[in-house]
């Protein structure tokens, strides 16, 4: 579905990402990790078409730099790190401009727009707050309201920055549940940073190791997570790390 | 049976209602009645309607001087007002929701004195837009409208991409200040032409007429409609650009859109109207009040909003200490000056917590 090209990213002549090339298919939740720095946002925006890039990405063999913002939204959706607020905008505002690229450039028509946004809530458990102003929300649930708006926005490809940000433990669940069920009805893929490496191992289909810019490897998850190239992303003993806090909670 | 088929659909109610423009439309008539009775000669209203319909169907005219203050004087006058000040709100509106910014506006970004530079540029030494010649100091005012912008945005972009409420005033007063000293050089070259220049950094609209009030008119109907119809964009932009752009909105087509509507707006009204202050951000605060933040209603209601404020404050400016009529440019600023710290400690107020 995703086909990227000897990718890479240089701000200010400094290079974020070295030259990358890696495949995602339909049905597939592959979830990038590695340190703090590592490059992985600057992949996924880089996919999303937030920052220039050199090389190639393409969706289904159409180059992305060909594709106008309407035809790329429809594709694909980005969910980012940080979500920004400034006006009294009320939940259901901010999920219905994820119908955006949906609706009729003229008159804003959109047959399935109502619906869509609805479900999108009710998914995220948000229904409750839709009247409310996002200002008042609180961080989980302001991350739950964006997260509505990019289901509403129906892409085919879902591009999440640490989608658990804020969620606790209940809706964090819910969420990935809810995501590793999408990736599979439907000719649909997910991409998504995740820095806790058990979600990683738990719900992700194949993982990308990024250190320093370089893809280390991609690969099906428990592959990537070796204790090896764990060992040499993060430079610490990482399996050891989560079996010493699993063990936390057999002593009972 | 889902949450769906209970919860009526809504979508219709986030336009401006037509019952609403109905109300707001009322409002602003009733303020231009009360502009063409009162002042130094105050006329009843069955006087107001005999010279009104005298200039609509030749009916005989009203009696004594009455006539002519109205249809001549009092009339274009409270006109050019509303339209300068529906024109100026929509583009502070549309400003503050591009860049996300409530303190936003035409002063404030140093928009209305790169306008003031143009005009003055224009009379003192007679320069034009290639091509715009005829058209002197307000086609001169549209394309330093324009630079102003263009040079304040990319100034904040280079220096703060988030382009942060803090950064943009700040890159707006200190272009304002760049901008004034060069006003003031031309002052100081403009010998005879002395009185006109200063009539732009003041602000007024004494002498209007129907002329300005059209040319006001043509200028306001099409980027009017291009700000309107960019209503949904500009809820995406002041959600937040990045997220405007994952939703599919072209940014850049948008920006320019809205950039080059606000300019011509500015442009034109700075040309006949001189500086007028802080209207933008008057009035979309006050709208956003009463519908909320979503543009395809505030867009609407900051356009009534201003006309109304402008139409009132040009009444106010001419009747407070008459016979002595003081500066519209001076009025609005006293405003605004007020209603920007109030804005001003409550953003710094959210920033913190």
């Amino acid at each position: 579905m995703l086909s990227v090209r000897g990718l890479s990213v240089s701000v200010g002549g400094r290079d974020i990402l070295r030259p990358l090339s890696l495949e995602v298919c339909e049905g597939e939740w592959l979830m990038l990790a590695g340190p703090n720095g590592a490059g992985k946002t600057t992949l996924l925006r880089a996919i999303s078409g937030a920052l220039p890039y050199r090389g190639g990405a393409f969706f289904e063999g159409r180059d992305l730099r060909g594709m106008n913002p309407r035809q790329r939204a429809r594709a694909m959706a980005l969910l980012s790190q940080r979500q920004e607020t400034g006006y009294a905008f009320t939940a259901e505002e901010v999920i219905r401009l994820g119908r955006y690229a949906h609706a009729s450039p003229l008159s804003g028509r959109d047959r399935e727009g109502e619906r869509a946004v609805l479900e999108a809530a009710r998914l995220c458990g948000v229904e409750n707050l839709m009247r409310q102003s996002i200002l008042t929300l609180s961080g989980g649930e302001l991350q739950r309201v964006f997260l509505a708006q990019v289901f509403a926005q129906d892409p085919r490809l879902l591009l999440l920055d640490e989608p658990a940000n804020h969620l606790d433990l209940k809706y964090l669940a819910q969420i990935f549940d809810l995501i590793s069920r999408w990736v599979r009805s439907g000719r649909r893929a997910v991409i998504s940073v995740v820095h806790d490496l058990s979600l990683t191992r738990r719900y992700a289909d194949t993982a990308a190791l990024l250190r320093e810019g370089r893809l280390l490897i991609k690969a099906p998850a428990a592959e990537a997570l070796s204790a090896g190239m764990l060992e040499e992303a993060y430079g610490m003993d990482v399996q050891g790390y989560m079996r010493g806090l699993l063990s936390a909670w057999q002593q009972g | 049976m889902t949450a769906s088929t209970r919860i009526p659909a809504r979508s219709g109610r986030e336009g401006f209602s037509p019952a609403q423009h109905l109300l707001f439309l009322l409002a602003a008539l009733l303020c231009l009645g009360l502009c063409v009775s009162l002042g130094s000669v105050s006329v009843p209203p069955a006087q107001l309607a005999q010279a009104l319909s005298h200039a609509l169907w030749g009916t005989p005219p009203a009696p004594g001087a009455a006539q002519t203050i109205i249809t001549a004087v009092r009339l274009p006058r409270a006109l050019s007002a509303a339209l300068v000040g529906a024109s100026l709100s929509l583009c502070g509106a549309a400003m503050q929701g591009l860049l996300r910014n409530p303190l936003a506006e035409g002063s404030t970004m140093g928009v209305s004195a790169g306008a003031t530079l143009g005009a003055v540029l224009s009379i003192v030494f007679g320069l034009s837009v290639p091509g715009l010649g005829r058209m002197g100091p307000m086609g001169m005012a549209m394309l330093f409208a324009f630079l102003s912008l263009f040079t304040v945005l990319t100034l904040a972009w280079r220096l703060d991409a988030s382009f942060s409420t803090g950064t943009i005033v700040l890159i707006g007063v200190i272009f304002s200040m760049f901008v004034s000293a060069f006003i003031s050089l031309a002052v100081t070259f403009s010998g005879p032409k002395l009185r006109t220049v200063t009539f732009w950094t003041m602000g007024s609209l004494s002498g209007a007429g129907y002329a300005d009030a059209l040319t006001l008119l043509a200028a306001l109907l099409p980027c009017a409609a291009a700000l309107l119809m960019s209503a949904r964009e500009l809820n995406a932009f002041a959600v937040g650009e990045d997220n405007a752009a994952a939703i599919g909105v072209n940014v850049r087509a948008v920006r320019l859109r809205v950039m080059i509507a606000v300019s011509v707006l500015i442009g034109v009204c700075v040309s006949l109207g001189g500086t007028i202050g802080f209207v933008g951000l008057v009035t979309p605060h006050m709208a956003r009040l009463i519908v909320g933040p979503n543009h395809r209603k505030l867009l609407p209601a900051s356009l009534y909003a201003g006309a109304i404020f402008l139409m009132l404050t040009d009444l106010a400016a001419r009747t407070l200490l008459s016979p002595v009529e003081l500066p519209l440019g001076v009025v609005t600023s006293l405003i605004g000056a007020a209603v920007f710290l109030i804005l001003f400690a409550r953003s710094r107020r959210a920033e913190r917590c």
